[in-house]
């Protein structure tokens, strides 16, 4: 088990959230103007860094609050949570 | 009775309390205190089981949980429970015991004596039995189904209560020997909330299986007084009988409490358990040590035991474990054993020390009681049939050093510290070199104590347990300048002995000049030998994790226990490496084998999953429904009446329709409020076609894509005022469509000023369709005009119902008038009986689910998840026009990706079949000609196929690779039984093309 730092309700078991995924991807303003290379790195290519990483959760069986997390994927530690569109 | 090998006095059993049970159908006598272990060895029962590869006969070789032979199943019927270990499973009167893995009998096993089991299956047996042909595999699987026999499964539902308790503490103590009752002591003094857990039914650990004193009384005295001390303390919650089996990270530890005897049962009984989720701020392990056994051709026999095993058995339960006995050591702890048990009356024959000069306090003893002592040298071979015979000695130069006879040999290789729960949490170790063994580094919580950190002895235990203890409650928050009441009177720490010196010399592989001889057994319950382990190296596999899946070693329920510790050794010693450069295989939840039952908790039955339920459901109930399950929801297929099947009433309700009215429940869409100054600019992104243009008032239908371009989600929305839109969703895609809602709106456009609500509870949806629906709907009694210019097709109005307060929306999901009239839950179902009532002039009939598919495939309309699965864009079925030109929204993009763009991927068709009455089964592959080539390319596959009873002929929907670009087309559908039904392509749309009906 995870416990995750929820910003809105505090520490919470793992169970009570969903993963999101790689944080800080833009979705592209004007798509069309990608090219399909371009489009496609956004919408599938993900880092996956061994290491720490920002990355979003949701809190769906608590506030329901997307966040950010900084995690270190290796030790699994937590080093931060944030709310949505504040950089540490 | 007939217990030869109980010892006259002595033993933590209760004399005055006899008890019997069965092993094997066989009458076996113990008392209140033995495990079936115990009762076993007291009545000279030496063989448990069969192993699992060879079905060798194996004995009890250890006193505890890391015994790898002692798996038995307990009990019959819905009672049966496999895998329980008989070392640590008391002993209750009347209970059944039978052994695994033998057929038809333990003593006459079919496997062994035809030698189909042997001669030996080589490591890596099962990755090279998968290169064998592929069709002879259900034979295989037959016969090592059979010989695989390790338990049977109870035959009915679980009859005992299991549950789950969710706890917080400050200190979780595993295990309560000297070192854990010192923890608990010195954590609960400092004013910490301690959980106290042992898997034995008393307090004691080490302390109820020697001889030893503390603070002057006997050690077991000693264990029960400081346990009841500690249980008198508020802070403080002992749990005997409960295994902590699991720690995760953030130090969440899972623990199988273990309920005993209900009124009526024989004392011992176990009658269910509860699993605990204890999250500690921090945790003391006092798990113990394992001791480790040795290597010598037989080793496995019964009657081959680790010497502190015997003590054990001497000691606790007064069961002689032999009569006759040679031990073979590394070090001195055996000598105290042999000591113990001579002094008991049981001869010891000899004691091989591979040591070249064991000369301790411990062996002067031996020698001086006459025992004989045996330097540099190690025992051979084991002689012996069904248990052991004699043993064969000799120097480890090679010489000969004679055969002795005996019944028990003890093994001590030396101790292990049970780091199995650190470990499991990822916690480091380090190798301690006077141990030859993996100590667990103090981490993430966890704070080592005792035999668990390599400390051997009571007072080294009871020391370290107190230092733990008191730094995991400092580490908690807890001084000792804080300290309220101490519970317990005495001092912190208690007086007791040391250990000897161990003196510990590794023997690992027996050196060349013994001879190969074989088999040498590392892991007894996988069998897994010392030649497994030469031939995984030579064919390359190294690394100990590779090694452990090659050849499953410490893979077992007894999870290595005994094995990994020696292989560590074992695989250095063959690769010339230093064993810290091996490292120990990862070991992994269950620490011991826990009950199904004991996990689900009360997550059984009808609690397993929640039921939700639309207002009406009771009366589909009392109507004679025949549901189906979508998602957590029961839906009404087709309500049959008197003699019909669900066929026939799902056709009936289809005609009702058609041609007069039917009712159907679908308060199970889901319903999402989307309101706000910005959410028509909110749905114009999420949705392919526009809404802000949308007037008050009027509905449409909308498409969802994910970023992929491909389809998520459909549904009508509907524009309840300025700033408000009514979004329906399909039912199963409910909480998932406002996931993805809101994620949006979160992440990526937070300054949207819109807020999403669910009222899929709040309002049940009932739709009334049919050509009489008008008719009925003005019956019923409602404020709205209902006539075709006032209320149009794709509107929506408020305004009353049969009295209740309703939003009627004017759409439709079967191709008919239709009213969707969505009123408040808690009133819905007086509204649904009026609508029944008053239809009754019409002809009306409540319809079920599967007259709404029929209906809805008539005219084409898909089923996000029937028609699609993740791979199919609006493209693929037909629904260009929806797409907006004018703006942007999600998966736009996407489509014009070229993969999406192809002529040949899969499109919606509709399919008719040459014979009409030849329903296609939904699912079958269509190709273009039928043949016997394999493989056979596929066009495509039927996604929906019905009887349509009101065009009286077979339709299907289709998904066609090119399909569009050739409707009219020849297709052959795969049917099951190797027939192909011929079927021709056609536009998806059957009944009433038009449109004609929607608009009256
Ligand atoms: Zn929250």
């Amino acid at each position: 088990m995870l416990q995750i730092p929820c910003p809105w309700c505090g520490p919470r078991e793992d169970a009570e959230f969903d993963f999101g995924g790689e944080a800080d991807i833009q979705r592209p303003a004007d798509p069309d103007a990608l090219d399909d290379a371009a489009w496609a790195d956004y919408l599938f290519m993900r880092v996956n860094r061994r290491g720490v990483q920002r990355e979003q959760w949701v809190h769906t069986a608590g506030c329901r609050r997307w966040f950010v997390v900084e995690r270190d994927t290796v030790t699994n530690e937590i080093l931060q949570a944030s709310t949505m569109g504040r950089r540490p | 009775m007939s217990q030869p090998y109980r010892l006259p006095r002595g033993g933590r059993i209760d004399r005055g309390a006899p008890l019997q049970f069965t092993f094997d159908g066989r009458t076996i006598h113990g008392y209140q205190g033995d495990t079936l272990a115990s009762a076993l060895l007291a009545n000279g029962a030496a063989l448990i089981g069969r192993s699992f590869k060879y079905h060798r006969p194996r004995g009890i070789v250890a006193a505890g949980a890391e015994d790898p032979n002692a798996f038995v199943q307990l009990g019959r019927g819905a009672r049966a429970a496999p895998n329980r270990l008989a070392t640590v499973t008391p002993a209750a009167h009347g209970m059944q015991v039978r052994s695994v893995n033998a057929w038809p009998s333990l003593d006459y096993d079919v496997m062994s004596l035809l030698g189909l089991a042997a001669p030996f299956i080589p490591a890596g047996f099962y990755y090279k039995t998968l290169m064998w042909p592929r069709r002879l595999w259900p034979l295989y699987e037959r016969v090592l189904r059979r010989a695989a026999g390790l338990g049977r499964a109870p035959s009915g539902p679980d009859p005992d209560r299991y549950d789950y308790v969710h706890a917080r503490c400050d200190v979780l103590v595993v295990g309560a020997g000297p070192a854990g009752l010192a923890a608990a002591r010195a954590a609960a003094r400092r004013g910490a909330r301690v959980i106290l857990a042992d898997e034995q039914p008393q307090p004691g650990g080490s302390l109820l299986a020697s001889a030893e004193r503390v603070d002057g009384v006997p050690g077991h005295a000693w264990a029960a007084a400081a346990a009841a001390d500690l249980a008198a303390s508020p802070r403080v919650t002992v749990l005997p009988d409960t295994t902590v089996f699991g720690l995760y990270q953030s130090n969440l530890a899972l623990m199988v409490e273990r309920r005993r005897e209900q009124p009526g049962d024989a004392a011992g009984t176990e009658r269910g358990a509860r699993t605990w989720r204890v999250t500690p701020r921090r945790i003391v392990l006092a798990s113990g040590a394992h001791e480790r056994p040795l290597l010598c051709a037989n080793n496995d026999l019964p009657g081959v035991m680790l010497a502190s095993a015997t003590a054990a058995y001497l000691h606790r339960y007064a069961a002689a474990p032999g009569s006759r006995a040679v031990f073979f050591t590394t070090n001195d702890t055996a000598y105290r054993a042999a000591l113990d048990l001579a002094e008991a009356g049981v001869p010891v024959a000899a004691i091989a020390d591979v040591r070249a000069d064991p000369d301790g306090r411990l062996p002067a003893e031996a020698r001086a009681r006459g025992i004989q002592v045996l330097a540099a040298a190690a025992v051979r071979r084991v002689l012996g049939r069904r248990r052991v015979a004699a043993v064969e000695l000799c120097s480890l130069d090679g010489s000969p050093r004679g055969v002795v006879e005996c019944d028990l040999l003890g093994l001590a290789g030396g101790f292990a510290p049970a780091l199995h729960l650190h470990a499991q949490a990822g916690g480091r170790t380090d190798w301690d070199p006077a141990l030859a063994a993996f100590v667990p580094r103090r981490s993430n919580g966890v704070h080592p104590a005792g035999g668990a950190a390599g400390a051997l002895g009571t007072a080294a235990a009871l020391r370290q347990g107190a230092q733990a203890g008191a730094s995991a409650a400092a580490a908690a928050g807890f001084t000792a300048d804080a300290a309220p009441a101490p519970p317990g009177g005495g001092p912190e720490l208690p007086s007791a002995q040391d250990a000897p010196d161990l003196g510990f010399q590794p023997y690992w592989v027996p050196p060349n000049a013994l001879g190969r001889v074989k088999p040498q057994f590392v892991d007894l319950h996988e069998d897994v030998t010392l030649d497994d382990l030469r031939l995984t190296l030579r064919e390359g596999f190294e690394a100990v994790e590779h090694v452990k899946r090659y050849t499953t070693l410490g893979m077992g329920p007894d999870q290595g226990k005994l094995a990994n510790p020696l292989a560590t050794g074992v695989l250095a010693e063959l690769q010339g490496l230093h064993p810290a450069a091996v490292g120990a295989p990862r070991y992994r939840p269950a620490y011991t084998p826990v009950a199904l039952g004991a996990l689900a908790g009360r997550s059984v039955g009808a609690l397993s999953d929640p039921l939700r339920a639309t207002p009406m459901q009771a009366w589909h109930q009392a109507a004679g429904a025949r549901f189906e399950s979508v998602g957590q929801w029961r839906r009404p297929l087709a309500y049959p009446q008197r003699g019909e099947t669900v066929h026939d009433a799902a056709a009936r309700e289809c005609l009702a329709v058609r041609r007069r009215v039917g009712l159907l429940d679908s308060s199970t869409l889901g319903k999402i409020e989307v309101n706000g100054p910005d959410a028509g600019e909110f749905l114009e992104r999420v949705y392919v076609n526009t809404w802000k243009r949308l007037p008050p008032g009027r509905c449409r239908y909308g498409l969802m894509l994910g970023e992929d371009g491909m389809i998520l989600d459909d549904g009508v929305t509907a524009r309840l005022d300025e700033r408000r839109y009514l979004t329906f969703t399909s039912t199963s895609g409910a909480a998932e469509v406002l996931a993805w809602l809101e994620r949006w709106l979160q992440t990526e456009w937070p300054e949207l000023r819109v807020y999403l609500t669910s009222v899929s509870e709040h309002w049940a949806c009932l739709a009334l369709a049919g050509p009489r629906s008008r008719e009925t709907l003005a019956a019923a009694g409602t404020d709205i005009a209902l006539d075709r210019q006032a209320f149009p097709h794709m509107t929506f109005r408020a305004g009353r119902v049969a009295g209740v307060r309703a939003r009627v929306f004017r759409i439709s999901f079967s191709g008919e008038l239709s009213y969707e009239i969505n009123v408040p839950a808690d009133q819905a179902l007086h509204v649904w009986e009026t609508l029944l009532e008053c239809g009754r002039p019409f002809g009306i009939a409540p319809y079920g689910t599967e007259a709404m598919h029929v209906l809805r495939a008539e005219k084409g309309y898909v089923i996000v998840g029937q028609e699609t699965d993740g791979s199919v864009t609006p493209l693929d079925v037909g629904l260009r026009r929806m797409l907006s030109r004018r703006k942007d929204f999600l998966g736009k993009r996407s489509l014009s990706r070229p993969a999406l763009l192809r002529a040949d991927r899969k499109q919606l068709v509709g399919l008719r079949s040459d014979d009409p009455a030849q329903v296609v089964p939904e699912g079958a592959p269509l190709v273009d000609a039928p043949s016997r080539r394999r493989p056979l390319p596929m066009r495509g596959h039927v996604t929906s196929s019905y009887h349509s009873p009101a065009l009286g002929r077979a339709i299907a929907l289709a998904l066609v690779s090119g399909g569009r670009a050739s409707l009219g087309e020849r297709l052959y559908a795969a049917a099951p039984d190797d027939r192909w039904i011929p079927v021709r392509s056609c536009l998806p749309i059957f009944y009433d093309p038009t449109g004609a009906r929607l608009h009256v």
